[in-house]
């Protein structure tokens, strides 16, 4: 009840987040990889002593192939970014990596612009297709349940839910990428997914929650307002709630700390997500109910 | 309950034995089940991805589907000469429904690190044509720059794509180096029309858009056989044989992608996902037993079981891990025991109600049924979806999890209950209350 008294809080709350999230995407902008854009990654391990990223540089800047990005990472490798390379320039760059020494070549990657293109509205087409499918879902898995509230609404809560449950790890994430460089790259898109299919989850939990109450209520004869109901629902599946999204997020944070590298910016968004996602659920989904319930009452 | 505890202990042996399974499929080399080992895919175990552009703009489009099929054929015969263990050679066809606005030919090798060597295995196309030449050119016509080849010649349809094989051969009198052609049934036909309709004139050969040979027609060829003698060093002859019996491409393709990821930062990814995954099966394990006690014991048991029969169902589909795919099967361990939790935590309900330990199960699993059966649903929309967009790191991850939802449905239902119901107790005291409750307070 505490969480419907004090729900203008938390819709502020919610609001804030997102704002922070859209700053950090105006700021930073959208830095999309080589996934998305085209473009050439290059990673070469060093035996021993790399040599120095100012003398690379210079020998990089001879090659003439445009913007380019030099990176150490960790110890020993470097990664160069450009743009899509052919096999002649490859070859010329490898070479002054080498130094007159030997690199080994960690990983390579070229992707043409035209299959990055592809992969970007593929994307964004993917994102539409999941809030869509999982709205719809939830509308039609709740579609007996039409007082007081009807039950596209709780389509729509979930969706706004599932609005801020993409928007904020989003953020996050340019802002991680900010300080600790990084990439939008296709796994970002594949946890952005992973985050709605199982945020939703929870959301899920406390509407199957009000819609028993709801019944119960209906079945014995009791009158109670909406609110009352929702607030009961709310603080009924609270430990569930919360339970079921630790189980997760312990996994998650034990694939971020002890994980591969390649994973780690992964795990990161989802362990963001999970969070903005339980928030969602018990703070945004349910009075955003209410709110709906309160609308209708007055119009 | 009786019957509850028998169906346990043959769940129990008949997991120790897919537990055997995926261990001898892994460790035990030359037994019957090594030929399930795990697949893992590149960014796992080290090799080199290229994805090419099929032009398809001189193919019919009732050949089409046959001519990147056999494509798709020419290039897996190629690479397997080379000996790459478990190549994938795949097509992937543009179309409204992929995403995908040009037809493609992706190739993954497993353990190729080197890309150059990779890209020389695929061959390039020894795009082979005759063209007849146009009657009444003068010499004129061929020394202007500007004239097209069009302008010159006429397309037959006789290609490298109707040819059956070719052999090295040698001019009987000046031991010259030829190459010889022999046509499928097809070609032969063709060829046979060509060269009955077009006596007295010149047929070009050309290779990888280059005249090669311009012999003139003398008389109809039946047989579907040619000779091309285009002053070949004896190499060159060899290597033109060698690239034309691989399967002169039925169609042409350019390299638009590659990707390469060398062995050693494979290795570490495989170890250290592994590692990750262990450390958190046991981090949830231990809060499970410590929230929910009895039942948590159950639970772990059941994940344990999930666990089990996922990494068969990896061997025996099989599903190409990858590193994202791994992170996906973690993923998919935290979620499994989320139904677990929903049970659970109704049955603290129905305890606190003062049911039976008995009803308060029986009530805990008939409710959470529905909040289950829907979060896993969407689940299985983003999995499908994530299915759809993907190159194969993602689509790892979309199986992974997919596969994870559809078993944890399994183990964290049925078999958590039959497990439940085994050792659910008659007698009901504080302890036994206890026993089945969860968290801060009885």
């Amino acid at each position: 009840m505490f969480i419907i008294k004090f729900r203008a809080l938390f819709f502020t709350l919610s609001a804030v987040f997102v704002g922070l999230a859209i700053t950090a995407m105006v700021v930073w902008g959208f830095n999309f990889g080589i996934d998305f854009k085209g473009g050439s990654i290059l990673e070469v391990v060093y035996p021993s002593e790399r040599p120095s990223a100012e003398v690379l540089k210079v020998e990089i800047e001879k090659l003439a192939l445009g913007s380019y990005t030099l990176q150490p990472v960790g110890d020993k490798n470097y990664v160069v970014r450009t743009k899509e390379l052919s096999n002649t320039e490859k070859e010329s760059l490898i070479g002054i990596m080498k130094m007159g020494g030997s690199v080994d070549i960690a990983q390579f990657n070229s992707i043409g612009p035209v299959v990055g293109n592809e992969l970007k509205n593929k994307s964004y087409v993917a994102i539409g297709i999941v809030l869509i499918g999982i709205v719809l879902f939830v509308t039609f898995a709740f579609r007996k349940v039409s007082k007081p509230v009807s039950s596209w609404k709780y389509g729509l809560a979930t969706i706004v839910a599932l609005a801020h449950d993409v928007v904020v790890p989003a953020g996050a994430y340019i802002t991680w990428i900010a300080f600790r460089g990084g990439e939008i790259d296709l796994l970002f898109l594949t946890a952005l997914l992973a985050i709605l299919g199982y945020s939703v989850r929870d959301t899920i939990v406390v509407f199957d929650r009000v819609r028993e109450n709801l019944r119960v209520n209906k079945d014995m004869g009791v009158k109670e307002s909406f609110d009352e109901t929702v607030g009961k629902s709310v603080s009924q599946t609270f430990g569930r709630s919360i339970n079921t999204s630790l189980t997760i997020f312990l996994v998650l944070l034990a694939l971020y700390v002890w994980g591969a590298e390649s994973t780690r910016n992964f795990s990161f968004v989802l362990l963001v997500g999970i969070i903005a996602g339980t928030y969602s659920s018990i703070f945004l989904a349910s009075p955003l109910l209410v709110l709906f319930e309160k609308i209708q009452k007055k119009a | 309950m009786a019957k509850h505890r028998i169906i346990s202990l043959i769940l129990i042996v008949v997991v120790v034995l897919i537990g055997y399974f995926v261990y001898a499929s892994q460790f035990t080399a030359g037994s019957y089940f090594s030929k399930f080992p795990f697949r893992l895919g590149l960014d796992l175990n080290g090799g080199t991805q290229l994805t090419y552009r099929a032009d398809i703009t001189k193919i019919s489009s009732e050949n089409l589907a046959g001519s990147m099929s056999s494509l798709r054929d020419v290039i897996e015969r190629r690479v397997n000469i080379f000996g790459v263990s478990e190549p994938i050679v795949q097509t992937i066809d543009a179309s409204a429904f992929s995403g995908v606005t040009e037809h493609r030919l992706v190739v993954e090798l497993p353990g190729v690190t080197d890309i150059d060597k990779a890209v020389e295995m695929i061959g390039r196309t020894p795009v082979l044509e005759f063209k007849l030449m146009k009657k009444g050119l003068t010499e004129a016509d061929f020394l202007k720059a500007s004239t097209t080849l069009n302008e010159l010649f006429i397309e037959t349809g006789l290609t490298g794509r109707l040819l059956s094989s070719s052999q090295l051969e040698f001019n009987q009198q000046t031991g010259e180096p030829i190459v010889g052609l022999i046509f499928n049934s097809e070609g032969k036909e063709l060829f046979a029309k060509i060269t009955r309709e077009n006596v007295g004139s010149v047929l070009s050969i050309f290779l990888d858009g280059a005249a090669i040979s311009s012999p003139v027609i003398r008389e109809e060829i039946g047989e579907g056989r040619a000779q091309i003698s285009g002053n070949f060093t004896p190499q060159e002859a060899k290597t033109l044989v060698r690239d034309l019996n691989y399967g002169a491409l039925p169609v042409p393709v350019e390299l638009v992608g590659t990707q390469t990821i060398g062995a050693s930062l494979g290795q570490g990814a495989l170890v250290a996902s592994v590692q990750a995954g262990f450390i958190g099966f046991l981090i949830l394990i231990a809060f499970m037993i410590l929230w929910y006690r009895l039942p948590g014991v159950i639970s772990a048991l059941a994940l344990v079981i999930y666990v089990i029969i996922s990494l068969a169902l990896f061997k025996l589909i099989p599903v190409t891990l990858t590193s994202a795919g791994l992170a996906g099967f973690i993923l998919s361990i935290g979620m499994a025991v989320d139904a677990n939790v929903l049970i659970f935590e109704r049955m603290k309900e129905e305890l606190k109600k003062g049911e039976k330990i008995d009803q308060a199960m029986k009530e805990g699993f008939h409710r959470a049924w529905l909040s289950i059966r829907d979060s896993n649903i969407s689940s299985l929309i983003t999995s499908a979806v994530l299915f759809w967009v993907g190159t194969s790191a993602v689509k790892g991850f979309a199986l992974t999890l997919g596969i994870g939802v559809v078993v944890s449905m399994l183990t964290a239902i049925t078999i958590s209950r039959t497990f439940l119901f085994a050792v659910s107790m008659k007698k009901e005291n504080r302890l036994t209350r206890f026993l089945f409750s969860n968290g801060m307070h009885v």
